[in-house]
């Protein structure tokens, strides 16, 4: 089927099977393969990208369901200006092997557009669905904590 | 998995989604796919057509009625942790579904009709004496919690019928849930528990993850409205959930686990 939607603003077509993942549309049809496969069942959140603001398992949203959407990837964010999240992951060591960056910048982001003043425990919980086996966490948390001008805990 | 070009049926309004089901009783139906992706992915389901619930503004509304509040069946777990008057029962269970990028897709209805032992929200249906509206071109019906899942994977939904809404009474009485899983986001239950008990009157012990479907415990709720102490209580509850060993757990822990979890509800309060 042809399905239209926005990746990062910009207006695309596909030609996909209606229940073609999301996850494999945008890094093998649209060549953003900033977006990451990690468990391929909804666990880990490193395919984790936007639709219309909301952050998804990219491997768990058919591409039927895409149609008439806005979705955002890593490409998009920050594509002008460095977006403060990603700024906040290089200057506090926040990345290390960088499968699950991607997603974490966007479950970050949006944390940061959905609650006004989050708290250490409220960035926790808007990054849960991110595993990370490097970091341990807290220089995310600490990143995301800076990227709001708080302090690091 | 091979992906292949099936019909995808997208109704607009409610009326059209079921008269789409009337006419393709063999679509899959699709809400969030949050679940149903990962089968479509291990080729466990393999859709020769799709209805998509998804975004049917009529599914999404919570209401206020004469016998209570009405759940839309296309709800997000966002959605109900977000609106006010969400019962609390119903927003501790969402918020327990996943993290942030599944409650986002979930829904009510798809977590009730996917019919997991272990989904999240089902012993809430049970504690809340919920009852479900299930939808076709031949009217709607409304079956109670306790007897839409049926066994294992199986419920009470026919292939011409959709749940459209969950219809909660305004009942009252202290309430608790509770889930044990690996850790508190992204983890499926070891044993999920939601209560309500009304001291003297009425009270329901339902768990899920501890049976082929989510269950109450009968014994357990009689002894605690005549008066049973927290630790007999417990007893009681341990003695009547059916669990098994799994990838999960152990029978012999979510047994225990169950116990706890009531013992320790009961003397907090």
């Amino acid at each position: 089927m042809k399905v239209q939607f926005t990746c990062n603003g910009q207006p695309v077509e596909v030609e996909a099977a209606p229940t073609a993942r999301l996850l494999d549309v945008l890094r093998e049809d649209l060549r953003h393969t900033g977006t990451k496969e990690g468990c391929g069942e909804g666990e880990c959140g490193a395919c984790t990208v936007r639709i219309d603001g909301k952050t998804v398992m990219s491997c768990l949203v058919p591409i039927f369901q895409v149609h008439g959407t806005a979705v955002q990837t890593i490409e998009g964010l920050g594509a002008e200006v460095v977006h403060p999240v990603q700024a906040a992951m290089l200057a506090y060591g926040g990345a290390q092997c960088g499968i699950c960056t991607p997603g974490l910048c966007l479950s970050a982001a949006a944390c940061l557009e959905e609650v006004s003043h989050p708290s250490r425990e409220q960035i926790r919980l808007a990054l849960a669905g991110n595993l990370c086996r490097c970091t341990g966490y807290q220089k995310v948390v600490d990143a995301v904590a800076a990227a709001l001008g708080q302090e690091p805990g | 998995m091979s992906h292949v070009d099936v019909p995808v049926y997208r109704p607009r309004s409610l009326d059209e989604a079921v008269r789409l089901r009337a006419e393709h009783p063999e679509a899959t139906v699709f809400a969030g796919g949050t679940d149903l992706m990962v089968y479509l992915e291990a080729g466990i389901v393999r859709p020769v057509a799709i209805l998509d619930l998804w975004g049917l503004p009529e599914l999404r509304r919570l209401r206020s009625v004469t016998g209570g509040q009405l759940y839309g069946a296309g709800l997000t777990c966002t959605d109900v942790i977000h609106a006010p008057s969400t019962h609390p029962l119903v927003r501790d269970a969402a918020s327990t579904v996943g993290a942030a990028q599944i409650q986002n897709r979930a829904t009510l209805g798809g977590n009730i009709c996917n019919s997991s032992p272990a989904g999240d929200t089902l012993p809430v249906w049970l504690a809340l004496r919920a009852e479900f509206e299930l939808m076709s071109v031949h009217g709607t019906r409304r079956v109670p919690a306790a007897h839409f899942w049926r066994g294992y994977k199986q419920t009470e939904l026919r292939p011409y019928e959709l749940l459209v809404r969950i219809l909660v009474p305004p009942l009252a009485g202290h309430m608790h849930f509770r889930k044990v899983g690996t850790r508190m986001a992204q983890s499926i239950s070891k044993v999920v528990f939601a209560g309500r008990y009304v001291p003297g009157v009425d009270a329901a012990l339902a768990f899920g993850a501890v049976g082929p479907v989510p269950m109450r415990c009968p014994a357990a709720e009689r002894a605690l409205v005549a008066g049973a102490r927290p630790a007999e209580v417990a007893a009681l509850v341990e003695s009547e959930v059916t669990p098994i060993d799994d990838v999960r757990s152990t029978a012999a822990y979510r047994r225990k686990v169950a116990g706890n979890i009531v013992r320790r509800w009961l003397e907090s309060r």
